[in-house]
């Protein structure tokens, strides 16, 4: 089968604007789109930079956007695009740094505002907690994020308005508020009770539709909306009494 | 020039651990090639051993018992002391990890969920379904956040630089930068991990070339047991993806294209859970005589599972296969061949992660503090990062606390920095030479074929001449543009100079050793011999050649007995 590939090229230290280089590429093998990108860069161009690691849809290196879908370049089979035109491009709202390299910082600075680490009660117990596999269920979708950066890059309120917290900070702390053993202040990360946090989203949904690893970002904030309004329903009734 | 109190090279669970337990008083920083996330670690999947006895059919289990299948598992060549520090230490380990928020499995009860494993004596291995390690790396990274761990990603170590027998600091490649530069640092830890990328078939990730290992037998470091390398029984036809042992431990069978559960041959009480080597030789054998499928494969079936545990226990290994392969473990069985997977082998650090050359250490893969003698069980490398990958961290603190501080070694620095960039730009000015990725997939092919699971003195003879030739090769191996901004091809160059080394140094202990033992296989001498072989292979670097020697084993209170299972 033989393919184009349309990359987008871009070198801001020697070019003015981005610009899409074709590449032809041939194989009778089932490859990933990794894979060609791979073969491309060893046999054709190698300065083509992208990122990857694990080739297992596991490490969150390689999201880029293809054919104009978010994906995994790893996971992304190029018989399966059905398509013999690949176009291939970084993910967008987010500053190219070679080609498809872009700089994740903004994303996981949102990540590190949420503090996004347990605040456990007390030292380690000598015997482990008690907690029920019901109970943690409750955080099972949201530890599969790989923090990719996929969602972040799709949505439409972090493209426009930068200081809002974006999907996977905001389902990360849904992670951490909704754990057993999680005893942060609610003072503290109420503090998202604002447009750069759980009302900044418009749902559409860009998040969900786009994460590779099915942690549906909205669910976790939605569900702290929720937690957000009953918590303070709790505290006004608290005052009246 | 920058400067650290302590340097930990690589961002995986052992690294991170180390970096966790230094004391917080000292300048302390990880540099990393890819971010801390993307580290392999990420992809471990089926648990965490320690002697909870949270299992039903584990209220027995001891720490001395964990030792002690550690130690069988390792056809004897673990150094005892090390193997029992490490399952003692196992314990309170996983209950901090749970208390840094790991979010393990759970038993009806609340306690942490265990499940068996190859080689163990009683069910003892933690996890969280089959994403253990991207858990635990997530988890350790959380903390580093917290305790504001300074981080350099994508920067890679080129280069240690030691003066007389103590370490000074490294050169690194900036990658975002495009430059070569020192950094200067009192104790330096490696945690570099694995080499699987020097085969061809490995369940590793691209990344792992396993120049963090190379680099330390450059700077003088011996490697130790470098020979032991791990191959996993079921990776993912064609991808090599791994498939957890925990599909195994879960109750999945083996089959061969009779539609037999041919581990009765091989191990009849173990069955599918005995030890790595003995189920990944057991599979290769099926192949080759004619019993797989397509020559290539046996099927590992979880069919009868059911749909409901499957889902609930094993789902990362569902979508791998649904992924990579296109097919759903609930309907059909999933083809798996060997591959490689894991070093036994590594820098030579003590019980300390102490290497001999003062303010250097190392732990995790990368390392060989000995605990996994001649083939590692399954859930003993998370466990092995986060032990000593732990007193790696407290023991350089230590060290840093009562050395004295840097003298003068700027300028032995900046010469091995200057050095590292006059090499690349020789091969910039090459109009055109041989291409790295070229010769990495003749090296990967040699390591296959003549260094793999079964070897002979012929073939391991006839590796090594190959080794030469690609170094020969290697030589004339040039760079395309002058950017240096994310040159992967340059990684590659840097760290393909590691990848012979290891592979002449592997090939070499492969050679020597007239023995089988653990995932060594000497086709020629099938027998473990205890009068000769019964000890280390150390390998240093002396006069540009790998020099030879070896070393008792500590044993403690397991006398070495014929393995059975």
């Amino acid at each position: 089968m033989k393919y184009t590939f349309r990359i987008l090229r871009f070198d801001p230290l020697k070019d003015e604007s981005p610009y899409f280089q074709d590449f032809s590429y041939e194989t009778e093998e089932t490859r990933t789109t990794l894979e060609a990108l791979m073969d491309i860069r060893n046999e054709q161009d190698c300065t083509l930079a992208f990122r990857y690691s694990c080739r297992e849809a596991i490490c969150g290196s390689c999201g880029i956007v293809i054919n104009g879908k978010f994906e995994l370049a790893c996971r992304t089979m190029i018989d399966s695009l059905k398509s013999s035109v690949i176009i291939i491009e970084p993910l967008p709202n987010l500053e190219i740094q070679k080609d498809l390299v872009v700089d994740m910082e903004p994303f996981l600075e949102t990540v590190r505002k949420i503090q996004p680490y347990i605040f456990p009660e007390g030292e380690v117990l000598e015997k482990g907690y008690r907690i029920e596999d019901e109970e943690m269920e409750r955080i099972f979708q949201y530890i599969n994020c790989i923090l990719c950066g996929c969602c972040y890059s799709a949505c439409p309120v972090a493209s426009r308005n930068e200081s809002y917290l974006g999907p996977a900070a905001l389902a990360k702390l849904c992670r951490f508020v909704q754990d057993p053993r999680d005893r942060r202040n609610f003072s503290e990360w109420s503090k998202v009770n604002t447009e750069g946090g759980v009302w900044g989203c418009d749902t559409v949904f860009k998040c969900n539709e786009v994460c590779p690893k099915d942690v549906r970002p909205a669910d976790g904030i939605e569900a702290l909306r929720r937690k957000l309004v009953l918590e303070k329903i709790k505290r006004i009734f608290r005052f009246k009494r | 020039m920058l400067s650290q109190d302590i340097l930990v090279v690589g961002g995986g669970l052992a690294g991170l651990a180390a970096a966790l337990a230094c004391d917080p008083q000292l300048k302390v920083a990880v540099i990393s090639k890819v971010h801390p996330l993307r580290s392999h670690s990420v992809a471990a999947q089926g648990g965490i051993n320690a002697a909870l006895g949270n299992n039903p059919d584990g209220r027995d289990d001891t720490w001395e018992g964990h030792a002690f299948d550690t130690i069988k598992g390792s056809d004897y060549l673990a150094d005892q002391d090390v193997a029992e520090l490490m399952c003692q230490k196992a314990v309170p380990a996983i209950y901090e990890l749970e208390y840094f928020g790991v979010p393990f499995s759970r038993f009806p009860g609340g306690v942490i969920a265990q499940r068996p494993f190859g080689g163990a004596g009683f069910p003892r291995t933690c996890y969280a379904a089959d994403r253990t390690g991207l858990v635990i790396l997530h988890t350790l990274y959380e903390q580093s956040l917290r305790r504001q761990v300074k981080f350099y990603n994508e920067w890679l170590v080129t280069k240690l630089v030691v003066k007389d027998g103590k370490c000074l600091g490294v050169v690194v490649y900036d990658l975002q930068k495009g430059e070569i530069m020192p950094v200067m640092a009192r104790a330096v830890i490696f945690a570099t991990g694995g080499y699987g990328r020097v085969y061809l078939r490995t369940t590793n990730a691209y990344i792992n070339h396993g120049s963090g290992i190379g680099i330390a037998y450059r700077a003088g470091v011996p490697l130790k047991d470098m020979e032991f390398v791990q191959f996993h029984p079921t990776s993912l036809y064609p991808s090599n993806i791994l498939i957890t042992e925990g599909a195994r431990g879960e109750g999945g069978y083996l089959v061969n294209n009779k539609g037999r559960r041919f581990m009765e041959d091989y191990a009849a009480s173990a069955m599918e859970l005995a030890p790595r080597d003995i189920v990944a030789r057991a599979i290769q054998t099926e192949i080759d005589r004619g019993n797989g499928f397509e020559n290539q494969y046996v099927h590992l079936d979880l069919r009868h599972l059911g749909e409901k545990k499957i889902k609930k226990r094993l789902p990362g290994i569902r979508e791998i296969s649904i992924n990579f392969a296109g097919l759903d473990p609930v309907d059909t069985p999933l083809p798996i061949q060997p591959a490689q997977h894991y070093s036994m082998g590594g820098i030579d650090v003590d019980i300390h992660c102490a290497s001999r050359i003062e303010g250097f250490y190392a732990a995790g893969e990368c390392a060989c503090v000995s605990t996994h003698g001649a083939n590692r069980l399954g859930g003993n490398s998370l466990l092995e990062t986060v032990v000593f990958g732990k007193i790696a961290g407290e023991e350089a603190a230590h060290w840093v606390k009562g050395s004295s501080g840097p003298k003068d070694e700027e300028k032995q620095l900046l010469d091995a920095a200057l050095e590292v960039k006059k090499k690349i730009e020789e091969r910039q000015k090459r109009e055109a030479g041989e291409k790295v990725h070229r010769l990495l997939n003749r090296l990967k092919l040699v390591m296959s074929d003549q260094v793999g699971m079964f070897r002979n003195k012929k073939d391991l003879a006839q590796a090594l001449e190959k080794i030469a030739e690609l170094r020969e090769d290697y030589k004339r191996v040039s760079i395309s543009g002058k950017c240096l901004r994310f040159s992967q091809e340059l990684v590659n160059i840097i760290e393909f100079e590691s990848m012979l080394d290891l592979a002449e140094v592997i090939t070499s202990g492969a050679l020597n050793r007239e023995e089988t033992r653990g995932s060594h296989y000497r086709l020629d001498f099938k027998e473990r011999n205890d009068n000769d072989w019964l000890k280390h292979t150390l390998i240093a670097l002396k006069d540009g050649k790998p020099q030879i020697s070896y070393k008792d084993v500590n044993i403690t209170k397991y006398e070495p007995k014929a393995r059975q299972y």
